[in-house]
């Protein structure tokens, strides 16, 4: 176990210098300079233009930009930001943010569609598995925008029930709606995934022998069904959980929540290279890392697998 | 300048059906004269500064609204774009090129460092010199002493002569200098900013009506707080107990929290809501032209463009243009249609400069004169407008070219850029083979900053090449006037040549849309669009 956990912890190297590099590359190449944009629509002369790239090494070769970046990186010094901030503290203020967010987000989407799926699955053809699957091919093609203005006009205009956007310091209570918005689209997702897994587990032997030798429903349901269903759906919602926390752009804007999404969409705007490389490492490692557990919760919830050097 | 990327709102042509005019509710604030409680908090939108806090390093809205507030420079300007002094006793010159600066006495930055006339004159210095490569440097460029070559410390046009006075000698006449004096990059700096400038850009200590809630007030990406300055009592004394600027990503967020109810007052309004605010807010919202000039340039170097062919045809596309028509219909009348190359709020504004015509809406006329045009030398291609897809622009760049497809009977489309920063790129190195989209937000409140940056020989931001030498010398004269309206009257002249010429083709003025709550009262506009916060009063809760 601990050796399989270290090759994987291996591998994670290559793979973050492959993205940064691929990364930086892209938003070097990206067609337009930074500098003339911070401007505006007014043109400053050229030497004013020189000595501003000058001050963020934007004059230097790409590669030789890369290595000072990588270079700092490895001092824990991951540069600044136009306005003067040091990349680090962007990281340390937006991360935990997001974090709550994708964790409440997945806390609403897990207990809910487990539930609402668990029921469905076992009235299979019932009103309720009826209505929940109309509901969540509902949900399933909303886009996130329209729910997300709706709710925030319902919720937080019309009703008063929330602040409309989250408030300074982004507390616990603000980000509940934004979090539930979020928990749609894969909400439903959810849903039709553990009911499938569950119609499925339901009709294996293993069940029917647990029903003939006497045992009682109410244990079959969670020890039997449940938790041999719940593969498919524990892995949909580790993934689920490292694309919330790389940040949702869309929603996090609407709900002016001050995290990794909305943080990253204006340094990609600005251009601003140190910035967006450094969100991305942290992504790629959240990601990597999300991975890792979800393949070590297999092993936890299915004996048969075994993880072997 | 306040950089704004001009966001130009639109909506799709094909989704133009009515014709309505939004209703122009005015922006005066009411007279109730309820005083307001002293010590309650105004909240407002802002975005996140993208630089820091340094007067001089600071050209985009996000950060100027804060310096703005915290900051009081040696003049300031009223709702109506017209200067009075704040900081100065008197701004005195004979020739227009030497000034004479007397700084009003006993004043403080708020951590107690005099405000005294080394305080203006670092500050400028510091703005200057190459190396500190502050983004806002080339304001001083009319300053003796400036350059662009090598690294000076000090400029020799700056002289200190006691504590309260200090001269500023110029390279040419300059009338309106005075009137750029209220602009951010000219504000001044405590003495204790030197000793850790990077640490000030974070915390910085100003003199004007408000000030910093103490260290780390400025959130970043969420919000800045301020309070009132106790010490200030200047012309622009708080009427309330502070202002917290919260950033918003997008407009969307900043006008649910409107109507939510957790903010006070906003200066912009979301495209969707462009044609509700007013009934939403009544009597509680403006809709009104801004200081921001809206046009497309015709590069001189494009071929059917230059001698008498090219002023054919450049006013043959500008009278094929139905100006209200796209106001009306794309921008829910939130844009004025141009009646010059400068903007209604500015002091020496007229709409009748002899000329003007050319931007009448006047399809029969504009096919004659490209007719004629062709005559010359036969037209062939497409014309094309360049914009950039990221400012949603796409809608009035497609209704303009359309009518000029319809009016003159030529192929006309859209160029659209990715980016904004691709779009600028390709025009800052002449490498656009088309028109392009242009636009222009005063620095401050002249004629001048509308004509000689975009239209003089050579200028910073001429970036079409556009050169006239009747132009050139007008504008030196215009500048040489000690007297504001015999300066006005030949910056008038200018803009006549300049409708013969149409070196960009006027198109209309951005509008400020704002709207506030009940809570709060005397809400006005400034002439950059911004609320002049220092007289909202908000009532007891």
């Amino acid at each position: 176990m601990a050796g399989y956990i270290l090759r994987r912890l291996l591998q994670a190297i290559p793979v973050l210098l492959g993205t940064t590099f691929l990364i930086y590359f892209m938003v070097f190449a990206m067609p337009g300079d930074p500098v003339v944009a911070l401007f505006g629509d007014k043109t400053p002369p050229p030497q004013v233009l020189e000595a501003v790239r000058e001050r963020y090494n934007l004059d230097k070769p790409f590669i030789v930009q890369y290595l000072l970046f990588l270079g700092g990186i490895f001092r824990g010094d991951f540069g600044v930001s136009f306005s003067g901030e040091p990349v680090s503290d962007i990281l340390a203020r937006t991360f935990p943010v997001t974090l709550q967010l994708a964790a409440i987000a997945t806390v609403f989407l897990a207990v809910g569609g487990i539930l609402v799926g668990l029921i469905s699955g076992l009235r299979k053809g019932g009103i309720f598995d009826a209505s929940a699957l109309v509901v969540s091919l509902i949900l399933i093609s909303l886009p996130i925008f329209v729910v997300a203005f709706t709710a925030q006009y319902i919720f937080g205009v019309q009703l008063g029930w929330f602040r409309t956007t989250v408030g300074s310091g982004a507390p616990i209570q603000d980000l509940i709606l934004p979090a539930m918005v979020l928990a749609t689209g894969s909400f439903a997702q959810i849903v039709r995934l553990t009911r499938a897994s569950v119609i499925e587990t339901d009709g294996q032997d293993f069940v029917r022998t647990a029903a003939s030798k006497g045992l009682s429903r109410r244990r079959i349901v969670p020890v039997h069904i449940l938790r041999n269903s719940l593969i498919p759906v524990v892995t949909y919602i580790a993934v689920d959980f490292g694309v919330l926390m790389v940040g949702a752009t869309v929603t996090e804007g609407i709900f002016n929540v001050p995290g990794v999404g909305r943080t990253l969409y204006q340094a990609i705007i600005r251009g601003e290279g140190p910035t967006v490389v450094s969100f991305v490492t942290v992504m790629v490692l959240i990601y990597l890392i999300v991975n890792l557990l979800v393949d070590l919760l297999y092993a936890v919830l299915d004996p048969r697998i075994r993880y072997v050097k | 300048m306040k950089i704004k990327r001009i966001g130009v709102a639109a909506i799709a042509l094909a989704a133009a059906g009515a014709l309505t005019l939004t209703g122009c509710t005015s922006g005066s604030p009411s007279s109730s004269g309820a005083a307001g409680d002293m010590s309650a908090i105004i909240t407002t939108n802002g975005s996140e500064p993208q630089n820091p806090l340094i007067p001089t390093n600071t050209n985009e809205v996000g950060g100027g609204k804060i310096l703005d507030a915290i900051f009081a420079g040696l003049v300031y300007y009223d709702a109506k774009g017209a200067v009075h002094n704040d900081v100065a006793e008197s701004i005195e010159s004979d020739d227009a090129q030497n000034y004479t600066i007397k700084i009003k006495p006993d004043l403080k930055f708020t951590n107690g460092d005099p405000v005294n006339a080394e305080s203006f004159v670092k500050a400028w210095n510091y703005g200057a010199a190459l190396d500190n490569a502050q983004l806002s440097s080339y304001f001083f460029g009319d300053i003796e002493g400036f350059s662009l070559d090598e690294n000076r410390p000090e400029l020799s046009g700056l002289k200190v002569v006691d504590d309260l006075t200090f001269t500023v000698a110029l390279v040419q006449p300059e009338s309106d200098f005075p009137l750029s004096l209220g602009y951010s990059a000219f504000y001044p700096l405590p003495e204790s900013a030197w000793a850790d400038l990077e640490a000030f850009g974070e915390n910085p200590i100003g003199n004007g009506p408000y000030m910093l809630d103490g260290e780390g007030a400025w959130k970043h990406n969420e919000e800045i707080s301020l309070v009132t300055n106790p010490d200030y009592d200047g012309p622009r004394k708080a009427q309330n107990g502070g202002l917290d600027i919260i950033f918003y990503a997008s407009q969307d967020a900043s006008y649910a929290d409107l109507q939510g109810g957790n903010v006070d007052v906003v200066d912009q309004i979301p495209e969707a809501a462009l044609s509700s605010y007013a009934d939403e807010f009544p009597d509680r919202s403006v809709n009104q032209a801004a200081a921001i000039f809206q046009s497309f340039t015709i590069p001189a170097r494009l071929p059917h463009f230059s001698g008498e062919e090219g002023q054919l045809r450049r006013a043959a596309i500008s009278m094929a243009i139905n100006r209200e028509e796209i106001t009306d219909v794309i921008f829910e009348g939130t844009r004025t249609p141009a009646h010059d190359f400068t903007s209604p709020v500015i002091d020496g504004y007229s709409e009748d400069v002899p000329g003007s015509e050319v931007l009448d809406f006047d399809p029969e006329k504009a096919k004659e004169l490209w007719a004629q045009a062709d005559a010359i030398a036969p037209w062939s291609g497409t014309f094309q407008i360049a914009y950039n897809a990221d400012g949603g622009h796409q809608g009035w760049v497609d209704a303009v070219s359309n009518q000029l497809k319809n009016n003159l009977g030529i192929d006309a489309s859209g160029n659209p850029y990715p980016t904004f920063a691709e779009a600028r790129t390709e025009i800052t190195n002449r490498t656009i083979q088309t028109a392009f989209r242009s636009g222009w937000q005063a620095d401050y409140p002249a004629l001048f900053n509308f004509l000689g940056p975009l239209y003089g020989t050579g200028a910073g931001s001429n970036d079409g090449d556009y050169s006239n030498p009747e132009v050139d010398a007008l504008l030196k004269e215009g500048r040489a006037e000690t007297d504001i309206d015999a300066a006005n009257e030949k910056f008038q002249q200018v803009q006549e040549i300049l409708f013969k010429d149409l070196p960009a083709v006027p198109l209309w003025y951005s509008n400020v849309n704002g709207a506030w709550n009940d809570t709060v009262d005397n809400v006005e506009f400034g002439w950059n669009s911004v609320p002049l916060y220092y007289q909202i009063t908000k009532a007891a809760e």
